[in-house]
């Protein structure tokens, strides 16, 4: 019925036939419903079915390009290109809804290689090749894997709390950072396995880090939290990881990390391509961003940042035997890393438009857990 | 405060009566009318305070439509259908029985059992009753009755003692139950009465339902609310919600002529006397 009288105007009669017994009875009740009348069987059409969609507009274009600058909220969770009927609820929570501030040119991109990289934690590392370390050197595995785990939780949960404000309409850019919780899932879940490998239990959870990852929880701007997390926080982790795959004593540990870091490089990715794009939008952000910077220094000056249980497991992991030398050659390792963390962040700043000395000055400032 | 102008009373037949007045009164006051309402858990009550003139609107069922237009002149005035809903027009009723019972015409229920809806349904238990009564078949000496009384004092609003006897004639534990046409297709929809299940033995002539009734006055008041139901557009995203909800697509203007069935249900079954005194034996709104 709905479709014979789709395109028809109001007043048109349709002739309906059927075999049903209660067609008659069943018609007038529909008809009735609908708006229409019924006489008999011929159903003549009524105005409610094209008034629900007088005012309807198409929620821009389904590609990548069309998406609209300002969604309106009661487009809600509409798929974008669709055709939207009035009067549906504001989608309150939805506060981020200015393309200029969230888009990435790449994320469609990003998002497909992402969905293409999702490795089995089960299958993808082979838990069950065997080794041996020195139970220093494995104690200090257990707790690198310690702190990583907590960071990769924080990496998890902040693009997790964006994807609930973000406007559905830009739905590569919840896409990607819905699979990016995803990805840092995955990633608790084999630095779990991997500390626990060897049936010992877990390291320790140093206050200072966790109150370094609890201010990117706290950072309500998207762009802030973007750079801060991602550029500045997983691009510490791209080296970090580096090396931990370099400087793995043991088959698993240099898989896992050679696998977290895969992923991380698309966070980074993601993070830069958006800060481009929004700082083409609006230059004065920049300066912004240089003050997020200087205020999370700020917030942690008081506090430990990487706890000293963490940064020699670094040095022992590295050294990858018990003794004197070792440990020197592990502890000039660590130094190393911390330089080329150093380089990789101005890198990153200076391709973020910031001067040179501007972004030695900022990169300077971040935190010393890394994250 | 000082009162509002303009008083309507609705039953609490469903929660969602609370989301579809509150809806309805912002949509009134943003033209300018002065209005709220009321609700009642029951529509004995609502018609009390109408004719009493304490609430200057009642969103009546037609059994409560009845009522009113019987203690009205009691109270020295009358009562008219102010506006419809376009799906209050024309409804019918039917009774029906399984597909593969030997039932194929109302003479054919003698001696068996007849499942209705509430004691105060007009649609699943007074018109069907008196339809079948004017074909020589009473409840209790013809056939025996099994009524649903769920929701007594709704008016058959709510549909559970309709639902529960279309439940009891799928079980085979009725040879036939009575229902609104809408809920005929509805049960058929959603598996209570499986499609193919059932044959329709029986249908009423047409009648009308709900109305929002008014004391007849000269009241600008009563005009202007009508004037701005019928304005309700469907057109309108910020009022199609709320007729969704209240299940129309538009009101239209009231009228009385639709009636005469269950007036002579009521007179039949003694459910009201000729002065609007309840009369119904069983009844406890």
């Amino acid at each position: 019925m709905a479709r014979a009288l789709a395109d028809l105007s109001p007043g048109a009669r349709v002739e309906v036939v059927g075999g049903d017994a209660h067609l008659g009875v069943h018609l007038r009740a529909w008809a009735r419903a609908q708006g229409h009348t019924a006489e008999a069987t011929t159903v003549v059409k009524g105005r409610a079915g094209d008034d629900r969609w007088r005012g309807a507009v198409r929620a821009g274009r389904p590609g990548p390009d069309g998406a609209v600058e300002h969604p309106p909220a009661d487009w809600g969770l509409a798929g974008r290109g669709a055709l939207i009927e009035a009067g549906g609820p504001a989608l309150v929570r939805a506060d981020l809804d200015d393309r200029a501030e969230l888009w990435c040119d790449a994320a469609p991109q990003l998002y497909a290689q992402a969905a293409a990289s999702q490795w089995d934690p089960a299958t993808a590392v082979a838990w069950d090749e065997p080794f041996a370390l020195p139970g220093e050197v494995e104690g200090a595995v257990v707790q690198v894997m310690t702190y990583l785990i907590e960071n990769e939780q924080a990496a998890l949960v902040v693009p997790a709390g964006f994807v609930a404000r973000i406007h559905p309409h830009f739905r590569e850019v919840v896409q990607l950072l819905a699979v990016q919780a995803a990805d840092e899932a995955r990633h608790v879940e084999v630095f779990t396995r991997r500390a626990l490998l060897c049936g010992g239990q877990l390291g320790t959870s140093g206050a200072g880090g966790r109150a370094s990852l609890q201010t990117l929880l706290d950072t309500h701007d998207f762009s802030e939290a973007t750079l801060l997390l991602s550029v500045l926080g997983e691009g510490t982790f791209l080296n970090l990881l580096a090396f931990l795959e370099r400087h793995a004593p043991d088959p698993v540990t240099r898989r896992v990390s050679r696998l977290a870091l895969q992923d991380e490089s698309r966070h980074v990715a993601f993070g830069m391509g958006h800060l481009q794009h929004h700082l083409a939008a609006d230059p004065d952000l920049r300066g912004r961003l240089g003050a997020a910077i200087e205020r999370r220094h700020d917030a942690l000056a008081g506090t430990a940042g990487l706890s000293e249980v963490t940064f020699d497991a670094l040095v022992v992991l590295a050294a990858g035997r018990w003794s004197p030398a070792a440990i020197a050659e592990g502890w000039d390792r660590v130094q190393q890393l911390q330089v080329e963390m150093d380089e990789g962040r101005r890198r990153r700043l200076v391709r973020l438009g910031f001067a040179p000395a501007e972004a030695a000055r900022l990169a300077a400032l971040h935190t010393t857990n890394f994250m | 405060m000082a009162a509002p102008s303009f008083v309507m009373g609705a039953v609490a037949y469903d929660p969602k009566v609370v989301t579809i007045w509150d809806g309805f009164r912002t949509w009134l006051r943003d033209q300018g009318f002065d209005f709220d309402f009321v609700l009642y858990s029951n529509y004995e009550r609502q018609v009390e305070e109408l004719v009493a003139g304490r609430i200057q609107a009642a969103w009546n069922s037609p059994l409560a439509w009845v009522r009113a237009a019987r203690l009205a002149p009691r109270a020295g005035t009358r009562v008219e259908a102010l506006t419809m809903r376009d799906t209050d027009l024309d409804l019918t009723s039917v009774v029906v029985v399984r597909a593969d019972s030997p039932v194929t015409e109302p003479a054919g229920l003698r001696g068996r059992v007849v499942a209705t809806g509430a004691v105060d349904s007009p649609q699943a238990t007074l018109i069907p009753l008196a339809h079948l009564a004017a074909q020589g078949l009473r409840a209790g000496t013809d056939f025996t009755l099994r009524r649903f009384d769920v929701g007594v004092g709704l008016h058959g609003d709510h549909i559970g003692g309709e639902r529960d006897a279309a439940v009891a004639l799928a079980r085979d534990e009725v040879d036939a139950a009575c229902m609104i046409d809408a809920n005929h297709l509805l049960f058929a929809r959603d598996g209570t009465l499986a499609p193919g299940s059932t044959r329709i033995i029986a249908q009423t002539a047409p009648y009308d339902h709900c109305n929002m009734t008014v004391v007849a006055s000269p009241s600008v008041l009563v005009a202007r609310f009508g004037e701005l139901l019928l304005a309700m557009d469907y057109a309108d995203p910020a009022v199609r919600p709320l007729l969704d909800l209240e299940g129309l697509t538009r009101w239209c203007p009231g009228r009385a002529s639709g009636y005469g069935a269950l007036t002579a249900a009521v007179d039949q079954l003694g459910f009201y006397d000729g002065a609007g005194v309840i009369t119904a034996a069983d009844y406890r709104p």
